[in-house]
């Protein structure tokens, strides 16, 4: 009996997701109880790098076969899953789905921002934004997708935040790698400024009438970019 | 104009509404105007002035930077302040495309999120009930034997041997047949009784011999079972669900038989259950 097939055996079976070390688990169990059982006594030392690569295979084999399910891994734990195409049908079979509404733009990119740059304090988040995230951080603890995870070791020891396990869950990635475009976002790009400046070809030629359109706000604005 | 009104409620905050202003220009974010990107800013938030819209201070401030890239540059290349650099840190030009460069990425990101969001919406996993293995050795092991039931009445009766001492002999009030009857009607009542409510109200050893006997029966009739859910835990008496309809017919003729059977002989009688 190939250690794949077992595998796929237990998380056809099983009532939730497993990770590697719950599979590990229930094989060593297995092999304590069943000690005369040569294969199943067999895999008492299993190790889960092992496991972790015989997943893989299962899953990309899985892919091949291109079955109407396959086997994901979501938070490090691995499970079976239909294609999304065949939505329609079980949808009426299971009712609708127990799923919160979907996130607004502005949660969605709240949480982009931490899930890249994680831990993050929620000035560094507003700085990005240029907006406030007060209400849409709120949301995202509430929901369980953004959690609390220390505080920085800045003056005022602001709270830093970071995404949960739930977070991966809901959008189905195996962890924070899976991200898409992740190492690009992820490394903390500080764009080195090209010296030559992108502003403008011929700015001092600008229409005198944009001039006198402009001309209140022109007043008030050098007092205030200070803080900018 | 109304165009813009609707347009304002989808932009998440100044930054927001630069990029949608540079990409209706085109134009990379890199190369863009800053001095034309600043007049329609200002445009949108004379506009959102107009429709009485409340305007967020976020956009003020970026309104003021704008205003303040835009007025350096206004003048003529040769007299620009080049110097303060150093102590103001950086170009306020540079330090707002970095921003915008930046803020775009996590838009972009965000909607890649999205796509994700509603992909997993579709994705449903396979969630198998508990397979059920047939349990029936654990169903009897709880349970009980006749000596589990006699071990029970015996310490309810040890009760009894301590209080009665001084021996009175009185009539027996009670009949086998009448505590049948009884049960029978506590069993109506509640689903399941504890063995030793049963016992509760008896006054002597006679009438907790009259009650066992009549549990007895009952038992042996199939119409009550009696259960341990832990070991040596209480015994519960419940109604035996998939009974004979032939109640009202078998207890009478079991209750004659019963009330002659000697009542004050105690458990001896009890090995009278098959």
């Amino acid at each position: 009996m190939e250690l794949k097939f077992i595998i796929e055996a237990i998380l056809f079976s099983a009532q939730k997701p497993l990770t590697p070390a719950e599979l590990r688990d229930v094989l060593v169990k297995a092999a304590a109880e069943e000690a005369a059982d040569a294969t199943v006594k067999a895999l008492k030392k299993i190790k889960e790098a092992d496991l972790i690569v015989t997943l893989e295979t299962l899953a990309q084999e899985h892919e091949a076969a291109a079955r109407s399910y396959r086997l994901v891994c979501v938070a490090d734990a691995w499970q079976f899953v239909t294609q999304p195409e065949f939505s329609p049908w079980l949808k009426t079979l299971v009712g609708v789905k127990a799923r919160p509404p979907r996130l607004s733009p502005a949660a969605l990119e709240t949480l982009a921002i931490v899930a890249y740059r994680q831990p993050m304090t929620r000035a560094d988040i507003e700085q990005i934004r240029g907006v406030s995230v007060d209400g849409t951080m709120q949301t995202l603890l509430e929901r369980g997708l953004v959690e609390q995870s220390g505080r920085a070791e800045v003056i005022g020891r602001p709270a830093l935040y970071r995404t949960t396990s739930g977070f991966l869950e809901y959008l189905g990635l195996k962890g924070l790698e899976d991200l898409p475009a992740a190492d690009e976002l992820r490394r903390i790009p500080i764009e080195k400024p090209d010296a030559p400046l992108t502003a403008d070809p011929g700015l001092a030629t600008v229409a005198p009438e944009e001039l006198k359109l402009e001309e209140k706000p022109v007043d008030s604005a050098p007092t205030e970019e200070a803080n900018q | 104009m109304s165009e813009y009104k609707v347009q304002f409620e989808v932009f998440e905050g100044p930054l927001d509404l630069l990029l949608y202003l540079i990409k209706k220009e085109e134009v990379d974010i890199y190369s863009v105007n800053l001095t034309k990107l600043a007049t329609q800013f200002i445009e949108y938030i004379e506009i959102m002035r107009e429709f009485d819209l409340e305007i967020a201070g976020e956009f003020l401030v970026m309104a003021s930077t704008l205003m303040y890239i835009k007025s350096r540059e206004l003048l003529p290349v040769d007299q620009q302040t080049q110097i303060e650099e150093e102590d103001e840190g950086e170009d306020p030009r540079w330090e707002l495309i970095r921003q915008l460069v930046e803020y775009k990425k996590f838009k972009d990101a965000a909607a890649k999120l999205q796509e994700l969001e509603a992909r997993q919406a579709e994705v449903y996993p396979r969630l198998p009930i508990t397979p059920v293995f047939e349990r029936e050795p654990m169903l009897l092991k709880s349970e009980v034997t006749i000596f589990h039931l006699l071990n029970a009445v015996n310490t309810v009766l040890k009760r009894f041997e301590q209080r009665d001492n001084p021996r009175e002999i009185y009539e027996d009030k009670w009949s086998v047949s009448e505590k049948i009857e009884q049960i029978i009607n506590l069993m109506v009542l509640r689903p399941l009784v504890r063995f030793s409510e049963l016992f509760t109200d008896a006054t002597s050893r006679g009438e907790v011999v009259c009650t066992f006997l009549a549990l007895l029966e009952l038992i042996r009739l199939k119409q009550l079972l009696c259960v341990q859910p832990e070991d040596f835990g209480e015994i519960e008496i419940k109604k035996r669900e998939p009974s004979v309809a032939a109640e009202s017919e078998v207890v009478p003729a079991i209750g004659e038989k019963a009330t002659s059977a000697p009542t004050e002989s105690g458990s001896d009688s009890a090995p009278a259950t098959s």
